[in-house]
């Protein structure tokens, strides 16, 4: 196996605030140190990427030090949270823009699905326009002239292949588009399908475009938020985490560290006292039927969710509501206590379950309303993460596939 | 396990790009596509418009009329001998173009960031296609200019028409001068506009200054003595006067002038050169 697409060192630094007006004095520093061979004045103030901190440096770093390599034939998707410097990396590759430092070599022709219909123009005709995009994209002409006739025929679009591109449908325009960056049968695909536009459909056909290419055994670049097309889809994983390789692995492997890096709390978690609202939620804490504090719920064991509430004053009908999610915040399902009319005090609400189980990791969220719910009063997402041991003993793996498991559920036999 | 001998790499991205890294090679590769663009840009630029390509004739017809009007029988400027619409009319067409590849090349950064932004091919795809483009246009115009010709010298009688043939062995070189110089221009000014968006306001205003120190309206025999040089020091000058020799028969043509102009324009096509390629790899972060 040799390697396509080799990245060493790989740095970006965007400047914050006004870009585009690039002071003198900062272009002559850099100029200066050009000329001495010193190190760029401006990468080594820049700070990490971190959004949501505010930091003094003006300059930040999208990405930092990234060193990859990809071999021929692979499958590799890139996840991280937003602003973790995803795009950037596939901007680099695709040479929009050049880094600030390191290098990056690449073997074979790079093509990218989000540039699709980049170029078209809207009073040339569709045929027309078919040249004009795959030539932009970097076909040759004799090539277009080749696949031409695939390109129509996969576009569904042949009785309007004559009229200006700006008399088609939104559809048909996406069609033509894809149609075209669908044919360009690059060596090395890269696919942002954070920046993807398209119905769901659509997407849907990105992918499965992006299943045959890789089948070929050509090499694949995956962005994307979505862990359950990077599960399906890719090999291996990288997690970017401020502009820099923070996990590499297997898809399986770096999935999980992602999804163990959104866990906030396990067990137990308090939370700051709320005069001002109606009722507050004190702490939460996840037990066993004894009141220890669990931090792995086994398996077949029944197991409470214990929520401690104040109330500032008397409320009527009061609800507290549990809400399951996975990690990615998918919801699960909610359950709610009936409604109580309760005195000014402390309260604890006790969730017992006995014979439903999951597998894996789920995020909790409580929300407290009164009034049969009509009136919120707080709502606290995440509020604590729940974690339920993947196997019962070594003989039986129960893993997350399993999804919901409801133990001993309502299944009869009868003997026919 | 680093097998350095057997590396070959199709492209390297580096940070830095050499001063004179041209990739010319990587230009020709994107051949078909600068045919493309040539072509969208003419089939395109007229298309759903009321008069279309008559446009072409309008536009110097009318600049003809108002220049006749206002610089020849008002401020009653010397034509050199020349019929006033066929001197005004040929200074109209050379200009033209010249004009044009600089205004339009100008942009041509700034107004293909959209696309810029999402794919990369030579850069210098544009430009260049807009430059040869532009070639049609002046064809066209050219023919207006030779069918005026055509009348003054036979129904009117007031064009001595000397032209030899040898002369219009020039008329390639002076295309060439005013594409490249044109585009020269174009190229300093698109790489400065990234950085500075006002510039882009100066550039219309900048040429119309540009084009009355041209002998557009003018001819180079009428200039004084002490501003001469600095008339000459343009390198359109020679250009001008040249198109209007080889048109016309009459104007100042000379190997001396001709000559510092084809120098100047290479001059000129190398620092845009120069600058387009240092700006072009990393613009769009600052679009």
């Amino acid at each position: 196996m040799s390697a396509v697409v080799k990245i060493d060192n790989l740095s970006k630094v965007y400047r914050l605030g006004k870009i585009g007006s690039q002071t003198f004095s900062s272009d002559l520093k850099r100029t200066w140190a050009r000329i001495f061979r010193r190190e760029d004045p401006v990468i080594k103030y820049a700070e990490k990427n971190i959004r949501k901190e505010k930091g003094d440096s003006e300059y930040i770093c999208a990405l930092k030090d990234i060193n990859l390599e990809i071999n021929e034939g692979d499958v590799l998707g890139i996840v991280g949270k937003n602003g973790a410097g995803k795009s950037t990396l596939l901007k680099i590759l695709s040479r929009i823009t050049s880094p600030t430092t390191g290098s990056a070599k690449i073997r074979g022709r790079i093509a990218s699905l989000l540039e699709v219909g980049t170029g078209f123009h809207p009073e040339l005709t569709g045929r027309e326009n078919i040249y004009l995009n795959g030539a932009i994209l970097g076909m040759k002409k004799s090539e277009i002239e080749a696949k031409f006739d695939k390109i129509v025929d996969f576009s569904g679009i042949e009785r309007y292949i004559e009229t200006p591109v700006k008399r088609y449908s939104s559809g048909m325009h996406l069609r033509l588009a894809f149609a075209v960056a669908a044919h360009l049968e690059p060596e090395i695909l890269l696919i942002d399908e954070v920046l993807a536009v398209g119905d769901y459909s659509f997407q849907q056909k990105c992918l499965g475009k992006m299943k045959d290419v890789s089948k070929q055994g050509r090499t694949v670049l995956f962005v994307s938020h979505n862990l359950g097309s990077i599960r399906a889809l890719c090999d291996m994983v990288v997690l970017l985490e401020d502009g820099m390789i923070k996990y590499h692995d297997t898809a399986q492997n770096t999935i999980e560290y992602y999804r163990n890096s959104f866990i906030r709390d396990i067990g137990i978690k308090s939370f700051k006292i709320e005069d001002n609202l109606d009722a507050y939620v004190k702490d939460i804490k996840v037990t066993d039927l004894k009141g220890n504090i669990l931090t792995i719920i086994p398996l077949h064991e029944p197991y409470r969710v214990v929520v401690q509430v104040n109330l500032n004053q008397e409320i009527k009908k009061c609800i507290l509501g549990i809400g399951f999610s996975t990690l990615e915040n998918i919801a699960l399902r909610t359950i709610w206590s009936k409604p109580a009319d309760l005195e000014r005090g402390e309260y604890e609400f006790t969730f017992t379950e006995e014979n439903i189980f999951y597998t894996g990791k789920y995020q909790l969220h409580l929300g407290l309303s009164m009034i049969d719910g009509k009136i919120p009063i707080q709502f606290i997402k995440h509020a604590i993460t729940l974690e339920f041991e993947e196997f019962v003993d070594s003989q039986i793996a129960i893993d997350s596939k399993s999804g919901l498991i409801i133990n001993q559920g309502e299944i009869q036999i009868h003997k026919l | 396990m680093k097998n350095t001998n057997l590396e070959f790499w199709d492209t390297i991205i580096t940070p830095h790009r050499g001063w004179f890294e041209f990739r010319l090679k990587e230009l020709w590769q994107f051949k078909d596509l600068l045919w493309i663009i040539i072509k969208r840009d003419v089939v395109t630029q007229y298309k759903q418009t009321l008069l279309g390509p008559l446009w072409l004739f309008i536009q110097p017809i009318l600049t003809t009329v108002v220049f006749t009007v206002i610089f020849g029988n008002i401020a009653k400027l010397s034509t050199d001998g020349l019929p006033k619409p066929l001197f005004y009319l040929a200074g109209i067409v050379a200009w033209n173009y010249f004009s044009t590849c600089l205004t339009s090349t100008s942009i041509s950064l700034s107004g293909n960031a959209a696309l810029f932004g999402k794919v990369y091919f030579p850069r210098m795809i544009m430009p260049l296609g807009t430059v040869i483009s532009s070639l049609v246009r002046f064809f066209i115009q050219v023919l207006l200019l030779i069918l005026m010709i055509i009348y003054y010298s036979n129904f009117t009688g007031t064009l001595n028409l000397n032209v030899h043939f040898t002369h219009v062995l020039l008329f390639p070189i002076l295309i060439l001068i005013m594409g490249i110089q044109g585009l020269g221009y174009g190229l300093i000014l698109s790489a400065c506009t990234v950085k500075y968006r006002d510039l882009r306001y100066l550039i219309s205003f900048g040429v119309r200054l540009l084009m009355y120190a041209s002998p557009v309206i003018f001819p180079i025999s009428i200039v004084p003595e002490k501003y001469l040089p600095y008339i000459l020091a343009n390198p359109m000058t020679a250009v001008i006067e040249t198109f209007r020799f080889i048109s016309l028969g009459q104007g100042n043509y000379n190997f001396n002038t001709l000559g510092y102009s084809i120098f100047m324009t290479f001059v000129i096509f190398f620092i845009g050169l120069l600058l387009f390629n240092r700006v072009e790899k990393n613009f769009i972060d600052s679009v």
